[in-house]
């Protein structure tokens, strides 16, 4: 084995500094009194106040949340779908099409898929009348699409390790193709679905791009609010509202991990 | 080990007006261009324990699958207990199969995983109940009830694996290579059970294995797999010490080879003579063959003996030289190699301890044998 | 299966429906198909053949703000107009040209920068006792689930004329005097490798990982220094990782909207920033799908020549 030296260690923490270093001084000075918000001078909770008595950005962030559930459970759906067709059924007219068109999104820059349905969801009103006007639906559409590619990615690997005898044995045993689904292969993979959700909710709630191009007149979602503020500055508020989202996030994935290890790994 | 068999009811595949249970014929598997089944015919009998044995690639797993109904034949048909399987899916089908990985459903309980083919059956939770300890008690895995697969050892997803497929009481139970994930020891000892409770339930066993001694220890009787073809059918000792065809007899345990010429060709015996051998080979039953055909005389390790001395006779009596022993315990392995440059392996059961008369390296001997010690092999 | 199966049949929604299903030619295996593919071709494919069409259009004033392609003639007549004027507009005006091009130059820079220092905290972690592994590898992930244009904006606080970075160096005493660092192109660099460090590190640990051990003693045992292990055994062995972890920063660095809107100047132009002025400040919808297409091209060139160069590697091993 190589010799252990001191390059790697300090590349290493450079890089964990680099990744915290923001995170960190957003969290300190979201408890900062003073408006200018590089300079500490003294604690204070005034921003989480000013945060919660802002109507703009409780409504955006209620819209969001909204959008974001929508979203990732229309996309789980899909997803969910498109990754057994993709496992399952190795031969069908169109797989190829289906395969380039999932993973397209994953790495479509978001104004191509921003423009794109918005130019789609003109063109669908002036022909059909619907979507009528662009705002929460028009969102959710557009997310599901996008979030239905990181979902069928999660899904299709989940699905390709399961061992295939395990559903064969359920037919074996009397199970018909539906019943097989329900009884085996969904609560084997479901882990794989709550990922697959939870990878979406949070891509959902956290696009700017594509919600801008795409939302209408009243339906501004917390990223386009938080995004209009920060342009014209820092903001003190914006750091309340990040400190607020970080704890959540940290709080989520360490119970998730924790859940995650009291569970054995499961056999297959 | 084996079931006795004295009775000729005991043996319904020697007789010629039985009506089998298990009918495949003309059965062929292609996958792309590659037939995975070459027109295999087959009838296999009411409460039989039928090995299928062959390498990998040779077909078995395909052929069994089929009788599962998780893959249709190409061509061909099979039928189970009179009726035609075509176009039923695997769960309308009156088989269940254990499978090689033992497929326990790792969400589930031990007893749900024994239960979930009876619930499939929508039968009273009471007699569910009271056939999952059934069960459990026939595998002798009562305490284990409650445990989730990834608790238990690999003997015992085996078992769960066992008692699973036999729950709902299919006249036709299919299992791939049971034993495979077994280590040597529980092997053996497995290998008992599975035969003790085949005989118990008197269900009709297909056992699908790459294990000669296996297929020679479990079952009632053997079809040798090669290519998508059946090579031979028979019972153990018949593919033993019977085989058909050279692949067959290399097949199964250890055989020495002698090509030859038929010299002499009489109703009542043959005689045969090899170079590779360095003597004429005589043979006391008729073989049917034509003159001056080569054939191939195959015979086991065990039916050769060895002497210092050249034993009396003109036939099966070999010059040569031990070049290697090696010791095993219950017997030894001598390797000779013969005056015409070939080496054949013979055994000898170590039937006195530190036996100081024992032939030795180096030592000239002769390699002898009896005239129906052997098989004649055309193919 | 057994005995039991004809016996007690109680309602069963599954078979009553794939029944009905089945009568009208539809097949689970159909629906299961059927679902997502559609969806993909009109919230997609049909797009995307919307944004070609509309660059071959000419801008209108009026709802929807471009002119049709096919007009009715009164006699029946069905006529196409194809125009290719937005795109000779995007040849002739030098900003579109020159968006191009450094929205490739920041998108290759990053990439470099962010293998630079994810290649060393990767194969730190991949080399780390196997306990701590997975709490590095946490650590990494962490912040990309916490919202990406937080993280941004965190950085305006850090690099501001009074931000973090100038207050610490002027109260070292290493400078006098702020140095301007945002709304510069390097402003744009670390935005980028900051956000897609991540999506670097985590597949070049993946290969790492799967390293064996045993082939780098092996290397040593032959006589090779650790240098010379490093470029003869680890890195053609990780270099799966490496073009994943580059394809994975490279592609969206290059249509990269909010991080140069955030951090750059004014002056910092790249492809997705001019798309999108184009579309809300200009209005003009059809040189707005005329630059997506032509931004189209210049991502699918990389996808497709990094996806044979994986491919290429794959087959090798």
């Amino acid at each position: 084995m190589m010799r252990r030296g001191w390059f790697l260690p300090i590349v290493a923490a450079l890089g964990f500094v680099f990744l915290y270093a923001p995170i960190v001084s957003l969290v300190v000075f979201s408890f900062n009194e003073n408006r200018l918000v590089t300079v500490w001078s003294g604690f204070s909770l005034r921003w989480y106040t000013a945060l919660f008595s802002d109507p703009q950005i409780l409504g955006a962030a209620w819209l969001s949340l909204q959008i974001a559930f929508v979203a990732a459970s229309i996309a789980t759906v899909l997803g969910t779908l498109c990754a057994i067709a993709l496992v399952r059924f190795k031969r069908f007219r169109g797989r190829t099409a289906l395969t380039g068109m999932v993973s397209a999104p994953l790495v479509m820059p978001d104004v191509i898929t921003g423009l794109s349905l918005l130019l789609l969801f003109v063109a669908m009103e002036a022909a059909f009348g619907w979507p009528a006007g662009r705002g929460m639906l028009t969102i959710i559409l557009a997310h599901s699409t996008f979030c239905m590619a990181y979902v069928t990615v999660v899904v299709r690997s989940r699905l390709s390790d399961l061992d295939l005898s395990l559903e064969e044995a359920a037919q074996d045993l009397g199970a018909g193709p539906v019943r097989v689904f329900f009884d085996i292969t969904l609560p084997i993979i479901a882990p794989a679905l709550v990922s697959g959700w939870l990878l979406g909710f949070t891509l959902s709630l956290d696009d700017l791009v594509i919600a801008s191009f795409v939302s209408g007149p009243g339906s501004s979602t917390l990223p386009m609010v938080i995004f209009s503020k920060v342009r014209l500055g820092v903001s003190p508020d914006v750091n309340a509202l990040a400190t607020i989202i970080i704890g959540i996030v940290a709080v989520g994935v360490v119970a998730a991990t924790l859940i995650g290890r009291r569970r054995p790994a499961s056999s297959s | 080990m084996k079931k006795p068999q004295t009775a000729a009811d005991t043996r319904p595949w020697r007789d010629p007006g039985a009506k089998p249970f298990v009918r495949i014929r003309n059965v062929t598997k292609k996958f792309g261009d590659v037939f995975a089944v070459d027109d295999v015919s087959l009838d296999i009998f009411k409460g039989e324990l039928f090995c299928l044995l062959g390498g990998s690639g040779s077909g078995k797993s395909t052929l069994l699958r089929m009788l599962a109904g998780f893959e249709d034949p190409t061509s061909g048909s099979i039928e189970i207990d009179g009726q035609d399987m075509a176009s039923v899916p695997p769960y309308r089908r009156p088989v269940n199969m254990m499978f090689q990985s033992y497929a326990l459903f790792p969400h589930m309980s031990v007893e749900a995983n024994i239960a979930y083919g009876l619930k499939r059956d929508h039968l009273p939770k009471a007699e569910i109940a009271d056939r999952v300890a059934e069960l459990l008690r026939l595998v002798k895995l009562e305490p284990y009830g409650k445990r989730k697969p990834h608790q238990l050892s690999g003997g015992q997803r085996q078992r769960v694996a066992l008692a699973r497929a036999l729950a709902k009481r299919p006249k036709l139970l299919l299992l791939d290579e049971p034993l495979g994930a077994l280590d040597k020891k529980l092997r053996e000892e497995t290998q008992f059970e599975l035969v003790k409770i085949q005989e118990t339930l008197g269900v009709t066993f297909i056992v699908v294995t790459h294990d000669q001694e296996e297929a020679m220890s479990l079952a009632t009787r053997i079809g040798v797999m090669r290519e998508g073809a059946i090579a031979m059918i028979g019972e153990p000792t018949d593919v033993y010490e019977f085989p058909n065809s050279r692949f067959v007899a290399g097949f199964i345990g250890s055989v020495n080879m002698f090509e030859g010429v038929v010299v002499e060709d009489e109703p009542d015996h043959v005689r045969i003579r090899s170079t590779e051998a360095g003597c004429d080979i005589y043979v006391n039953h008729g073989v049917d063959c034509a003159p001056d055909q080569v054939l191939w005389f195959a015979i086991r390790p065990e039916k050769i003996s060895l002497s210092r001395e050249r034993p009396e006779g003109d036939a099966n009596i070999a010059k040569g030289m031990v070049e290697d022993i090696a010791y095993l315990g219950d017997m030894s392995v001598y390797q000779v190699m013969l005056d015409s440059g070939k080496r054949i392996r013979v055994t000898k059961a170590n039937a006195l301890r530190g036996d100081p008369d024992a032939i030795s390296w180096d030592e000239e001997v002769y390699a002898h044998w009896g005239g129906n010690a052997g098989s004649v092999l055309t193919s | 299966m057994s005995e039991t199966a004809t016996s007690a049949s109680p309602w069963r929604p599954w078979r009553f429906l794939s029944r009905r299903l089945n009568a009208i030619g539809l097949t689970g295996k159909g629906l299961v198909i059927l679902a997502p593919t559609l969806w993909l071709v009109v919230f997609f494919l049909v797009p995307l053949v919307i944004v070609g069409q509309i660059s071959l259009s000419l801008m209108a004033y009026g709802q929807p703000p471009y002119e049709p392609l096919l007009t009715f003639g009164a006699d029946g007549t069905v006529q196409l107009t194809l125009h290719l004027s937005n795109f000779l507009f995007l040849l002739s005006d030098s900003l579109y040209i020159n968006a191009y091009l450094s929205s490739l130059r920041v998108a290759f820079v990053s990439t470099v920068i962010a293998l630079l220092i994810g290649y060393p905290m990767a194969y730190y972690i991949a080399r780390a006792p196997e306990k701590y592994r997975h709490l590095l590898l946490m650590l990494v992930i962490l912040p990309f689930w916490t919202s990406f244009l937080l993280r941004v904006y965190a950085w305006i606080g850090f690099l501001r004329g009074n931000g973090v970075i100038n207050n610490f160096l002027m109260w070292t005493g290493l400078i006098d005097a702020p140095i301007t660092m945002l709304q510069t192109d390097f402003a744009v660099y670390v935005g980028i490798v900051y956000t897609y460090l991540p999506f670097m590190i985590l597949p070049l640990y993946t290969s790492l990982v799967k390293l064996d051990g045993t082939l780098l003693e092996a290397s040593a045992d032959l006589g090779a220094k650790p240098l010379r292990t490093f470029l003869s055994v680890t890195l053609p062995l990780s270099m799966p990782g490496i073009i994943a972890g580059s394809m994975l920063v490279f592609i969206p660095a290059i249509g990269e909207y909010v991080i140069p809107a955030l951090l750059g100047g004014p002056d910092t132009l790249m492809i997705g920033r001019v798309l999108w002025d184009e579309f809300f400040s200009n209005r003009d919808w059809p040189v707005a799908s005329a630059v997506a297409v032509a931004m189209l091209i210049v991502v699918v060139v990389p996808i497709m020549l990094m996806q044979r160069a994986q491919d290429a590697v794959v087959e090798r091993r």
